[in-house]
């Protein structure tokens, strides 16, 4: 999604000078394209992500549209309380962009997993937090949310071609897209893992159960009436998230079962352990958080079975 | 009127209020008010170029040492920007103006609280002025200890790297901190020499002296400018002065009555800080 992203981000800035793009000494084969058209407009602020923060603010006070770079865990740990203090407590408009959503950074290890990202910035108020599920939905929601006047996190996934089928690459803010329709259960995902559940719906069909996938990556403003007309059809929701299922989107959606008074059954699909020195690459980390298309299919049918 | 004898007057009049803001409210954090009085009087009586506090083009403050914002509130009254009545809302239930300034109140460009925070503010707001081709500056204000933390190191190198000669900070060396003196917490001296060794333009001087702030504060430079102040604690009230105690401490009546007592002393003693 970075390269896309940041392709289009290089088009924009054309048409806005208020875009400024700043980097944690980050982006190799990534950032090239907008600093090579703007070089008066981007500054590799070396490794030292709080200060990267603390200019953006400074920037954004001025009038400017700063945008922060790095990977997610780095941009979204270290800084914290200067995303807090920053753009979160004075309103202003900083574009926080974390790359590797989950397992993306593979053998890198649990250093570089960001698994907590999204609970980090939902645990805060005052800024929208966008997870796309492909490089065609990022570009589209740096387009749509481009008017926001608070901060924004984005939560960029590694990969810049695969493409989840039925997405289309449509993108509002606050809303859900349901891109496969079924009555015995919804799958909702966030991020680039939802090709997973987009494939685990097929293979579910295989077996009798239609399921539908609706997909959530404007996690905050949270999409809670298209989650409540999707959730009330169905009997079973499933969410699936190469996150922690505590404070992402797993929670969010047992906030909105619990407070609408809706009555399916909520099975969370995410990071349940705690951190493991085994190694591996993206699939394989899946896979052993059980959120590849397999894994799922087994716990969707284990689910329906004892329903 | 110099600009030094309008300054000392401005400082004078920040003290009385602190003092009797400070009563009122039963709050602490005096001390370090105190040891800003003068440098803030420097500043917004002749320093901060601003037509208004909502001037896009003004030059712009950090007091990244938020604790001591009642001397800020205190020099945004003596501009013109805050009312006498707003200041004597410090503290008090619904009012904007907490122990910590915060960005909804006129002439407070940055949100602060927690230390290490604002020199990355101001840096910011000189890489947004040299952007924006203006001659406006940044100015930060920093308490000694604050620079125990690392990410003030950070907007230090990136300022010397990038050579942003408009931005300003200010170090409020009064060599104290919340548990115990700096020396013995967390020593940082040689500071001036630290920062030099940064690439920083460093002008060490007397924090209480009007003069000497003001030309330093005017100084031409070529590198990234600080200015360590030196301070005392608790300037101008004896029994405050150098004492940790009065990090925290409530004034009682009777220290009140002292406190105001030793200041008209002083003003006796220097007519010209009398307006």
């Amino acid at each position: 999604m970075r390269g896309p992203f940041l392709r289009k981000l290089t088009d924009l800035a054309r048409h806005d000078p208020r875009v400024v793009l700043l980097t944690g000494d980050l982006g190799f084969a990534a950032i090239e394209p907008f600093a090579d058209a703007h070089p008066d407009r981007f500054y590799n602020v070396g490794v030292a992500e709080q200060n990267m923060l603390g200019i953006a603010t400074g920037l954004a006070e001025a009038g400017f549209l700063p945008f922060v770079y790095s990977i997610a865990t780095f941009v979204t740990r270290r800084p914290y309380e200067f995303i807090h203090n920053g753009p979160v407590l004075q309103k202003l408009p900083v574009r926080i962009v974390g790359i590797g959503g989950g397992f993306e950074y593979g053998a890198a290890g649990p250093t570089h997993h960001a698994i907590d990202d999204v609970a980090l910035m939902r645990a805060m108020p005052d800024i929208s937090i966008i997870s796309p599920a492909d490089h065609l939905q990022a570009v589209t929601a740096l387009e749509k949310s481009w008017g926001l006047g608070g901060p924004v996190y984005f939560r960029l996934g590694k990969d810049d071609t695969t493409v989840v089928p039925g997405l289309d690459g449509e993108f509002e803010i606050g809303r859900a897209q349901v891109i496969v329709e079924g009555v015995d259960l919804a799958l909702v995902a966030m991020g680039s893992v939802a090709s997973e559940a987009v494939a685990a719906a097929a293979t579910l069909r295989h077996f009798g159960v239609q399921a539908a996938v609706a997909i959530v990556a404007s996690v905050r403003p949270e999409p809670v009436a298209d989650l409540c007309a999707l959730i009330e059809r169905v009997p079973l929701v499933v969410t699936v998230e190469a996150h922690s299922v505590t404070g992402g989107l797993g929670s969010l959606v047992a906030e909105v079962v619990a407070e609408h008074n809706l009555h399916a059954r909520l099975l969370r699909c995410g990071v349940r352990t705690g951190h493991s020195s085994v190694t591996g690459d993206n699939a394989f980390l899946n896979s052993m958080h059980c959120l590849s298309r397999d894994a799922l299919v087994q716990q969707v049918l284990a689910s329906v079975k004892h329903a | 009127m110099t600009h030094a004898h309008s300054a000392r007057t401005w400082a004078a009049q920040i003290r009385r209020i602190v003092l009797d803001e400070s009563r009122r409210a039963n709050v602490g954090h005096i001390g370090s008010s105190l040891s800003v009085a003068d440098i803030l009087a420097v500043l917004y009586s002749g320093v901060l170029r601003a037509s208004g506090p909502d001037d896009p083009d003004r030059d712009r403050f950090v007091m990244s040492k938020g604790h001591a914002a009642l001397a800020l509130y205190t020099a945004l009254h003596l501009r013109g920007w805050l009312s006498r009545e707003e200041v004597a809302a410090y503290c008090a239930d619904g009012s904007l103006l907490g122990v910590h300034p915060e960005r909804a109140i006129a002439g407070i460009d940055f949100t602060t609280g927690s230390l290490g925070h604002g020199l990355a503010y101001a840096v910011g707001a000189a890489l947004a002025a040299r952007m924006q081709e203006s001659s406006r500056r940044a100015f930060a204000l920093l308490s000694d200890a604050e620079c125990n933390e690392g990410s003030v190191w950070e907007s230090v190198m990136f300022a010397a790297h990038h050579g942003l000669t408009n931005v300003v900070a200010i170090i409020d060396a009064n060599g104290q901190q919340a548990l115990g003196y700096t020396r013995d917490v967390l020593d940082l001296s040689p500071l001036a020499a630290r920062f030099d060794a940064f690439g920083w333009q460093v002008a060490s001087i007397d924090g209480h002296d009007s003069a000497q702030l003001f030309d330093a504060f005017t100084r031409p430079t070529v590198r990234p400018q600080v200015v360590v102040a030196n301070t005392v604690f608790g300037h101008g009230v004896s029994f405050m002065e150098r004492q940790i105690a009065w990090h925290y401490l409530p004034m009682s009546d009777m220290q009140y009555s002292e406190a105001l007592r030793e200041l008209e002393q002083q003003a006796c003693a220097d007519p010209s800080s009398v307006s």
